[in-house]
């Protein structure tokens, strides 16, 4: 499988990454030279083989419902870039 | 005692215990050795108060007899591990002027043990690489001059843009250069394909990559959660092991975080490997392999026979197919891992228009090129339309890998011998330039390990004909770090211990 230069805009519009257009054609080669690298798993029989979930066997460890943590909200904002009154700031979402 | 720097972790250990040297001293005379060695570009942030504050403490808690295992002794900290209040950014622009209100557990437990950190250490940016190039703070330079390359020369170079210098390997460049080069007696580095193996080898150092579920994953920058596991760089196997039973261990923060008590992995040292049988995969002879590695494989393996092993041929069939599978398990897990870097709660933020705007922007702006083309990859192959044919059968095919792998342990094997790297370290600048895949390449040895989920050590075994360092790696069933520990040690003696080079650098 490849990817064109729309796919491309349009994984890293997925993917959040604001992309220039003379970006476009080299980040296609790089993608596509990946999947190539990839390419040769389509032909290996995994019929009947579990998709791996887990390396050690191991069951999700389980605690009581309850609060452990909070009352730190000078500690939460303390690395963000902008806040105000006690939250974090965004450009305006709803009109 | 003249070069407090040249003592391995374990003398240094033994000679604060005895009081002959201080903590406070040993720490001072790292951290002149940092200074001196700013042209390697091993430390991104050097933390001397807190280094001669946590000596101090530590001198006074061996005069009271109240001294921890790694009491008094200087270490560094790889960049993704977060440290209350110091700069942890695992080397990205994207956590600019990030610093962790909290302690990662394994740094908590490594100061809980008595160690003093020095600093954090340089790493590709977010463990994404194999040589240190990624790194928002530029390259790391390996200690171990390039072939034929005059001491003055490398100098220039290091004033320079370092082209041509030999990387020390990565992710944990910065790690094993730091090691290498006796900045610090030992090192916190981190594994997702191959990151804490490579560079040991590449440096002439030793690491492990323990069993996934060995170490606490909290407070470690996330990259591939399902592959990430911690691990050292130290000088020697027995510094390892050290090193290693301090970061082991229960910690109910991380759910896949395995609840089983820690060996005294030091006491696995020196332990006869007579008797032992050891697995040479038939797999890992790859085509076009260039001789020296060849001839390197074979020696390890006489070692270890004329030390009572046994060496058998194993196969493991579906080898060559786990690092393609990587290449869409590992950028999967890190699309959605680093989904976090929006811009809102942390680090860096770039202006935009709207929300979207302000997300794109920041990403593009902070995450370098090796990280974008990994995040889009990862969002392509678990897109719409695209998840059962890429990352299911990925995971398909991670089964079929580790199934080789419990098939040889079942028929009785301890052990796998394997070389390190298909080649020794080689030049910044050098390689994945064109095609990214050529970078990747250097992880075909290493990556299976992560793939099913087990632990690797490698250990030095000696110099190439040019005379850079090479390694052999072992791969042990689940949870016996302990046999690795103790065939690490006969390879390391029966290949003598390499001369660390000079200071040319200082």
């Amino acid at each position: 499988m490849s990817v064109d230069q729309a796919a491309v805009r349009r994984i890293a519009r997925l993917a959040r990454i604001a992309v220039t257009d003379a970006e476009v054609p080299h980040l296609q080669d790089e993608i596509n030279a990946i999947l190539a690298f990839i390419e040769d798993l389509s032909a290996v029989d995994v019929e009947g083989v579990e998709p791996m979930t887990s390396v050690i066997p191991l069951k999700l460890p389980m605690r009581e419902d309850v609060v452990t943590d909070g009352e730190i909200e000078p500690l939460i904002l303390a690395n963000a870039p902008l806040t105000e009154d006690g939250f974090f700031l965004v450009p305006k979402v709803v009109e | 005692m003249n070069d407090l720097t040249a003592l391995t972790l374990a003398e240094a250990r033994d000679a604060l215990k005895s009081k002959s040297i201080s903590s406070v001293d040993i720490t001072r005379a790292h951290l002149d050795a940092i200074e001196r060695a700013k042209g390697l570009n091993a430390f991104v942030a050097v933390t001397a108060e807190k280094a001669l504050t946590m000596a101090k403490a530590s001198d006074a808690r061996i005069a009271k007899g109240e001294a921890g295992p790694l009491e008094g002794l200087p270490i560094g900290i790889k960049d993704l591990y977060a440290t209350l209040g110091v700069h942890t950014q695992a080397c990205s622009h994207i956590l600019d002027g990030f610093k962790p209100p909290y302690e990662s557990t394994v740094t908590s437990q490594l100061w809980r043990d008595g160690a003093v950190m020095l600093g954090k250490l340089n790493m590709d940016e977010f463990a994404m690489g194999s040589s240190n190039e990624t790194s928002y703070y530029g390259p790391v330079a390996s200690p171990w001059l390039p072939p034929n390359w005059s001491a003055d020369k490398a100098r220039a170079a290091l004033g320079g843009d370092k082209r041509g210098l030999l990387t020390p390997g990565g992710s944990s460049g910065g790690s094993a250069s730091a090691v290498a080069a006796r900045l610090c007696l030992a090192a916190t580095a981190s594994d997702t394909g191959g990151s804490i193996r490579q560079p040991a080898a590449f440096t002439g150092t030793t690491g492990i990559k323990p069993t996934y579920g060995r170490c606490s994953r909290y407070g470690m920058v996330a990259f591939a959660s399902s592959l990430d596991q911690a691990g050292p760089i130290a000088r020697t196997v027995r510094d390892a092991a050290i090193m290693l039973r301090s970061m082991a261990g229960y910690d109910a923060k991380d759910s896949t975080c395995v609840n089983s008590p820690v060996p005294d992995y030091e006491a696995a040292v020196g332990r006869s490997v007579k008797g032992l049988t050891i697995g040479i995969p038939r797999e890992y002879r790859l085509d076009g392999m260039s001789g020296e590695i060849e001839a390197l494989w074979g020696r390890g393996a006489e070692w270890l026979r004329a030390a009572g092993a046994k060496v058998v041929d194993v196969s493991l069939p579906n080898t060559r197919h786990a690092l393609p599978a990587y290449y869409i398990v590992a950028p999967a897990e890190a699309s959605s891992n680093l989904a976090r870097y929006d811009g809102v709660r942390y680090g860096l933020r770039e202006p935009g228009g709207d929300i979207t705007e302000l997300y794109e922007n920041t990403r593009a702006r902070g995450f370098g090129a090796e990280v974008r083309r990994r995040l889009m990859i990862g969002t392509y192959v678990l897109s719409a339309g695209y998840y059962d044919a890429y990352y299911v059968r990925a995971q398909k095919i991670r089964t079929l890998i580790k199934r080789d792998f419990e098939t040889v342990f079942a028929d009785g094997v301890d052990a796998i011998l394997t070389p390190a790297t298909p080649s020794p370290a080689f030049g910044i600048g050098e390689k994945g330039s064109a095609d990214p895949v050529e970078m990747y390449l250097n992880d075909v040895f290493t990556v299976t390990v992560n793939m099913a989920g087990l632990p690797g050590l490698v250990a030095p075994a000696g110099l190439s004909a040019e005379g850079l360092p090479l390694g052999l790696q072992l791969i042990g069933r689940p949870f016996d770090e302990e046999t690795l520990f103790a065939i690490g040690e006969t390879i390391e003696q029966s290949a003598g211990r390499s001369k660390l080079p000079d200071a040319w650098w200082a």
